[in-house]
């Protein structure tokens, strides 16, 4: 990130986030005695790298404007694909990982291909991805599957010691990697610009000769193969696969590029702010387990209150930027924005 | 040709071939499938076992008929099932000699309340903030869940109460009652959208909500009231839900209902677009789609992997609805572009 003077409004919002995120830090360090601790930041990154990286995918799908309801379903259809394959068909791990994540790619590009080539809208087309990969799910295995491979094993349990007592999982590596792709893809490539100015304006971006029509349709794909691979995170996590995890896991992840400070309307938005954003979800998790008594469905109503006031936000400030934006926030009661 | 072409073109007629053809199916293909008995009164039978189960999937697709009309969707009705019921069954009690906490038409009364609460909210969001319908209501799709649990300290809540039963169990004149709801909230809907302007109003903002606007139309109260209507219509299915159980269940209650809902309106031919809408064909479509369901059980295949079949059905017929792939077939077969 360049240093200036003035803050670039385009990362207000990410500061914004990163705010509420050290305040709630803050709140719970003061109100809970072991709170405040390295290793309880470096949690975060443990116990979310699937999601960061699901959400790396999502912020890029959100920015192009459209949306991706498929991908706790994926992440599901993965964990239980992956631990069915080690456990009752015996495979190695190194065809295991790239199987699964063929899966992912394939559903992907299906779905853009749909999108893309039919102008249906991303939200029903991914809707039924959501089913319809939780359909596989069933037919893969009713049960769960616990994983006792080896490989699986050592990834689950192995820490990466830090300096003074503190470690993070290979898992989180990972995610890492992921997310810096991610930065690097949008910030620094073309295909990452065209991401950009199709969410501004598809007319334009079509009328400008970028590569709109591929560019969405592997946007899909990458979602679908962050989704995978962050379900195989996710079974390193709970070394087992049932076709009912990540229930949810999709408000969860909008939430967090929200939180992020991403627009849903398209255009607008940044990987790094979405890490922001799965720190704040993080933490709401962490302070209601410190509190103990509510009980964890609490997450659920607080993330969905959270992204209502984010969602508030955003009008607010699209509205006060008048302009451009007005034809942005025009009313779009079609799920997704149509532009042009 | 044209007595063909002109029945081909009444919006109905695919919705009731295709309900005819999956029966011919079943005619052939599953045993007994049309026998029915007369047992203590009323019928029994897969034939009425449809009507039956496919009651809650009608009361949900009557109120989003209208949601899609405005080019809105609405994926928390599931949620809001779950919601009511849990409010019902909470009110009722799980005294084991069946007397009521408080009055069973009080505590049917508050669970409606409480979904049209629920509606309202998403209207809310949708028409003043101005939030996609998909997001606004993704927001309760999750979150809702989480109500339902708290609303039940997250136990399954076993209801003994007697007359409550009627509702989901009960017969009148042979035929289940719930079947009796449906068609008394088909019709008054029918009465009210038909018989006023108000259907007319709803379509014109699906076409385009700023045209409407300016042809005088309160689109956002419009909206709005969609919203909250499609609440109340979940809520009355969530009592019947209940009833049908004689439990509240937070985490099943109408879980997948929204894709069910969603299948009947776009398999009667409303548009996933927006404008025209066909209560009669939302009503057939969930015939279908129950119709399919049973079908599916009685093929003992496992009922979770229905969502697969029901997803690929949704693909299908949104490809159907869209022109682009209209005219991609219509240019495969060399005619000119088929009338819509």
């Amino acid at each position: 990130m360049k240093k200036k003077l003035s803050i670039d409004p385009r990362n207000f919002s990410s500061l914004v986030t990163l705010a509420l995120f050290v305040l709630m830090f803050g709140a719970g360090s003061v109100s809970f005695p072991g709170f405040l601790s390295v290793q309880n930041f470096l949690n975060l990154f443990i116990d979310n790298a699937y999601l960061i990286i699901i959400a790396v995918g999502m912020t890029l799908v959100i920015i192009s404007g459209g949306i991706d309801l498929s991908v706790g379903s994926m992440l599901a259809l993965s964990t239980i694909v992956s631990s069915s394959l080690l456990e009752k068909s015996h495979w190695s791990p190194v065809f295991v990982i790239p199987f699964v994540l063929l899966i992912g790619v394939t559903l992907g590009l299906f779905m853009g291909y749909l999108i893309q080539t039919f102008n249906l809208p991303p939200f029903i087309v991914t809707l039924a991805g959501l089913y319809l990969a939780r359909g596989l799910c069933y037919v893969v295995s009713l049960f769960t599957i616990a994983i006792n491979n080896a490989f699986w094993q050592s990834a689950a349990h192995a820490q990466i010691n830090l300096i003074g007592n503190n470690f993070i999982s290979p898992s989180v590596l990972i995610a890492i990697v992921i997310l810096l792709a991610g930065m690097f893809i949008s910030r620094y490539t073309k295909f990452g610009r065209t991401i950009y100015a199709i969410g501004g304006n598809e007319q334009s971006a079509i009328l400008m000769g970028l590569p709109v029509a591929r560019t969405k349709i592997l946007l899909y794909a990458f979602s679908g193969f962050c989704s995978a691979l962050a379900g195989i995170v996710f079974s390193f996590y709970t070394l087992s696969g049932y076709a009912l995890d990540g229930q949810g896991m999709e408000l969860d992840t909008i939430a967090s590029v929200v939180i992020g400070g991403t627009l849903l309307t398209g255009g607008v938005g940044s990987v790094l702010g979405t890490l922001f954003g799965v720190f704040v979800y993080g933490t709401i998790q962490v302070l209601i387990v410190f509190q103990g008594t509510l009980n964890s469905w609490w997450t659920r109503i607080a993330i969905g209150f959270l992204v209502f006031v984010f969602c508030l936000l955003q009008r607010l400030f699209d509205s006060n930027r008048g302009g451009r934006s007005k034809k942005v926030a025009a009313p779009q009661p079609g799920g997704a924005p149509a532009h042009g | 040709m044209a007595w063909w072409r002109s029945l081909t073109n009444k919006k109905l007629f695919w919705p009731l071939f295709a309900l005819a053809v999956l029966l011919i199916f079943n005619l052939f293909f599953t045993p007994h499938f049309f026998r029915m008995e007369m047992k203590e009164g009323h019928l029994y039978g897969n034939v009425i076992d449809i009507l039956k189960n496919g009651a809650p999937i009608m009361l949900l697709a009557i109120g989003l008929t209208l949601v899609i009309a405005t080019k809105g969707i609405d994926i928390s009705v599931g949620s809001v099932v779950a919601i009511s019921a849990g409010v019902v069954a909470m009110l009722i009690g799980g005294d084991l000699q069946g007397h009521p906490k408080y009055p069973i038409l009080m505590a049917m009364g508050a669970a409606i309340l409480v979904s049209i609460l629920a509606g309202m909210w998403n209207g809310m969001l949708v028409s003043r903030v101005r939030m996609q319908p998909i997001i606004a209501t993704l927001i309760l799709f999750v979150a809702g869940r989480g109500i339902a649990m708290v609303t039940t300290n997250a136990m399954v809540v076993w209801l003994y109460a007697k007359p409550f039963a009627l509702l989901g169990q009960g017969y009148i004149l042979g035929l289940p009652f719930s079947i009796y709801i449906v068609l008394i909230l088909v019709l008054l809907t029918a009465l009210v959208t038909r018989m006023t302007a108000l259907g007319l109003f709803i379509e014109a903002v699906g076409i385009n909500p700023t045209a409407s606007r300016f042809a005088g139309i309160n689109a956002k109260n419009i909206l709005f009231g969609v919203y909250a209507f499609s609440g109340f219509c979940a809520g009355i299915s969530g009592l019947v839900v209940c009833s049908t159980v004689m439990s509240a269940d937070g985490n099943n209650a109408g879980l997948g209902y929204e894709m069910d809902a969603i299948l009947a309106v776009v398999i009667g031919g409303t548009s996933m677009n927006g404008g025209k809408f066909y209560l009669l064909g939302s009503i057939v479509g969930a015939l279908i789609v129950q119709t399919l369901t049973t079908t599916i059980y009685a093929f003992n295949i496992p009922p979770e992997i229905s969502k697969v079949v029901k997803a690929l059905v949704v693909w299908a017929v949104c490809l159907l609805q869209s022109s682009s792939f209209r005219s991609m077939i219509a240019g495969a077969f060399g005619k000119k572009e088929l009338s819509a």
